[in-house]
């Protein structure tokens, strides 16, 4: 089993001179290629500051974080830029589109900064939002886009580079639940036929019943992890 | 495509860009028309100014024009001569021998300045047979003077009159002239009408007992522009015992007026162009403060803050541009009426344009450096304000910034 994300004994405190906020208390996590895995626990638990960490936005107060063997706190911030760019696709809870672009020119965006091919870039983006099912709203800007169809392109977007693995933060929370289990059931697609290795955060029952493997936070420490009670039982 | 983004984004808010860009292209289309406006007149004062006398510039004996006497004139030299015509921008020369003298008639005596021309030359630089008000022009190989009215008049002298000149001659003995009056000459110029005689050059010389010598070459130019260029070159090669003087240098306070005038309009069109940058600067701002999101975003996604800095001063310059551009299709059209039409005074503006000869008309001048200069001084301006945004998008924080 190939190692994608290799987090060590993560731990963030906010301001850690004034009024500390322990955001994250000595996380260890390890993901595999290919896994649908929920990050789950109620807000304020850490989830985002635990993403951001992984995904090489935020810097861990502590700890290290091994992603496909690279240890990422050793680049450089114009390296980690580039390695985002080239290993890790993201889907916010909002706001994840550029909203002077059509549908397809958001997804195309993301394989021109990897200086892709042009023929390339048309082939991939037809066929991934064909895959999102939204072959007819190629040229739809996204305020022309409901809020399930503008996530949709953003999964499109995170697959368009081919990264590692995507990191999804709460991508329902804004969702109606028909368009929560829409957006779920392209995901596990994805993840069945790209191959493509899933962690998303999320508080919403449901989603959590479509995840593979859930990790539970509270309070910045992972209460319990499905991987591990199932190799128990 | 980051270039179609930036083209893009202005549009968002179209109707913030749309009143940014008319107040850019207003200020163009002012500051356009206030230079051009401003240099066409300057521009045509002068060129009257220096058709009347002077020229645009004049090569003497060195030290002549600190002081005007035979003393100071020289032998003229076809080979100076020859390299004078020959400056490039140089359009016309005219050999000049001039002395003061006394003028008299009857019990009458008046002091005046006799200037010995070749008619010919003459009359290629300063079109003096168009002054004369009675009579005819000089020919060079027959006696005679060309008298201003004021002259005339104060001497009781009439066309076809005799004028008596008295003075002394370059080897300091008396030299006596009488000659016939062939035309009376009017000058707006006070100072010229009351005391300015004209006399074939060769005559001069002879009676000034200065064969062959001349005070002053009087240059014309093929194009206004072309004078500094045109002095420079005569200021290194003609030989030492020589001095070229532009007219700035002959009538000083007339070039220390224009470059006052000049300057209050500069120092308009810099407060023009500080309240445009206002106007620039709070747009940019509120893109900036309203984009923070997207920023971020597009920084984690995986896009450096510089290839975002590019699309923020891209926005910039399309913003400046198309105004600036808006500003010169509106100003050209307006120029090109000034210049056509130029704006025509009364009142005492007009009676003291009147007293120099002068038509107290307004004219713009079109010329390409202008409008190229005020684009410039827009975009410049914009760039830099672009400045700011781009510091703040280089220093970037993804996490934050997606938290506004
Ligand atoms: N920039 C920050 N400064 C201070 N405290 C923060 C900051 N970001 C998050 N926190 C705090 O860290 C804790 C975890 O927040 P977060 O990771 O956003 O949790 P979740 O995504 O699970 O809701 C919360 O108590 C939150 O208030
Ligand atoms: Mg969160």
């Amino acid at each position: 089993m190939q190692t994608v994300i290799d987090a060590h004994n993560i731990s963030k405190v906010y301001n850690p001179d004034t009024i500390p906020v322990h955001a994250v208390n000595n996380v260890h996590l390890h993901l595999n290629r290919g896994e649908f895995t929920a990050l789950v626990g109620p807000s304020g638990s850490g989830k985002t500051t635990l993403l951001n960490i992984i995904g090489g936005l935020d810097a861990p107060s502590e700890g290290q974080v091994v992603i496909n063997g690279v240890d990422i706190s050793n680049l450089k911030p114009n390296q980690l830029i580039d390695f985002r760019l080239h290993n890790i696709g993201f889907v916010f809870q909002a706001f994840n589109l550029i909203p002077v672009l059509t549908a397809s020119e958001n997804v195309e965006f993301i394989m021109l900064l990897q200086k892709k091919p042009k023929a390339e870039r048309n082939k991939r983006v037809q066929e991934l939002l064909a895959s999102v099912g939204l072959s007819d709203k190629l040229d739809a800007r996204p305020n022309q886009l409901s809020g399930g169809q503008q996530q949709r392109v953003a999964v499109a977007r995170a697959l368009a580079s081919r990264p590692q693995f995507i990191l999804a933060d709460e991508p329902t929370a804004n969702l109606d639940s028909h368009s929560a289990a829409t957006l779920l059931d392209i995901m596990e697609k994805m993840n069945r036929e790209e191959d493509v290795t899933f962690l998303f955060s999320t508080h919403d029952q449901r989603v959590i019943d479509r995840a593979r493997r859930v990790i539970t936070l509270v309070d910045g420490r992972i209460e319990s992890d499905s991987a591990e009670t199932q190799i128990k039982h | 495509m980051l270039l179609k983004l930036a083209w893009r984004n202005i549009w968002r808010n179209r109707n913030r860009s749309l009143i940014t860009m008319s107040a850019i292209a207003s200020a163009v289309l002012l500051a356009v028309a206030t230079v051009s406006l401003q240099q066409g007149v300057w521009g045509h004062l002068i060129k009257n100014l220096v058709s009347l006398y002077t020229g645009y510039a004049q090569v003497h004996a060195k030290g002549y024009w600190e002081e005007q006497t035979l003393e100071n004139s020289f032998e003229i030299d076809k080979a100076v001569e020859q390299q004078v015509a020959g400056t490039a921008g140089v359009n016309a020369i005219a050999h000049r021998l001039e002395s003061f003298a006394l003028a008299s008639s009857g019990d009458k005596t008046r002091g005046c300045l006799v200037v010995g021309i070749n008619p010919s030359e003459e009359e290629r630089l300063t079109q003096l047979s168009q002054k004369i008000q009675s009579g005819h022009m000089l020919k060079s190989d027959q006696d005679g003077a060309l008298v201003a009215e004021g002259l005339a008049e104060k001497l009781d002298l009439k066309l076809g009159d005799t004028l008596v000149l008295l003075t002394q001659s370059f080897y300091g003995s008396t030299a006596a002239m009488k000659t016939p009056i062939r035309g009376l000459l009017h000058f707006g110029s006070p100072d010229l009408n009351n005391q300015i005689a004209y006399i074939p050059i060769n005559r001069a010389q002879y009676w000034l007992d200065a064969s062959g010598r001349a005070t002053s070459l009087v240059v014309g130019l093929e194009r206004p522009e072309n004078l500094p260029a045109v002095a420079r070159s005569l200021k290194n090669s003609l030989p030492k015992t020589f001095e070229a003087l532009t007219w700035k240098e002959m009538m000083p306070e007339i070039n220390q007026h224009i470059e006052a005038d000049s300057a209050g309009m500069y120092i308009m069109l810099g407060v023009l162009y500080l309240l445009i940058a206002f106007g620039i600067f709070s747009t940019l701002l509120m893109m900036l403060a309203e984009r923070q999101r997207e920023f971020g975003m597009l920084n984690a996604l995986g896009m450096q803050p510089w290839s975002i800095a590019r699309v923020v001063l891209a926005e910039t310059v399309f913003l400046t541009l198309c105004g600036s551009l808006a500003g010169l299709l509106l100003s050209y059209p307006l120029v090109w009426y000034l210049a056509e039409h130029p704006i025509q005074l009364g009142g005492d503006m007009a009676e003291i344009y009147a007293k120099f000869g002068f038509e107290a008309i307004f004219p713009a001048t079109i010329k390409a450096k202008i409008f190229i200069d005020q684009t410039l001084v827009v975009l410049i301006v914009g760039l830099v304000l672009a400045i700011y945004p781009v510091w703040r998008v280089l220093r970037l924080n993804a996490v934050e910034a997606m938290r506004h």
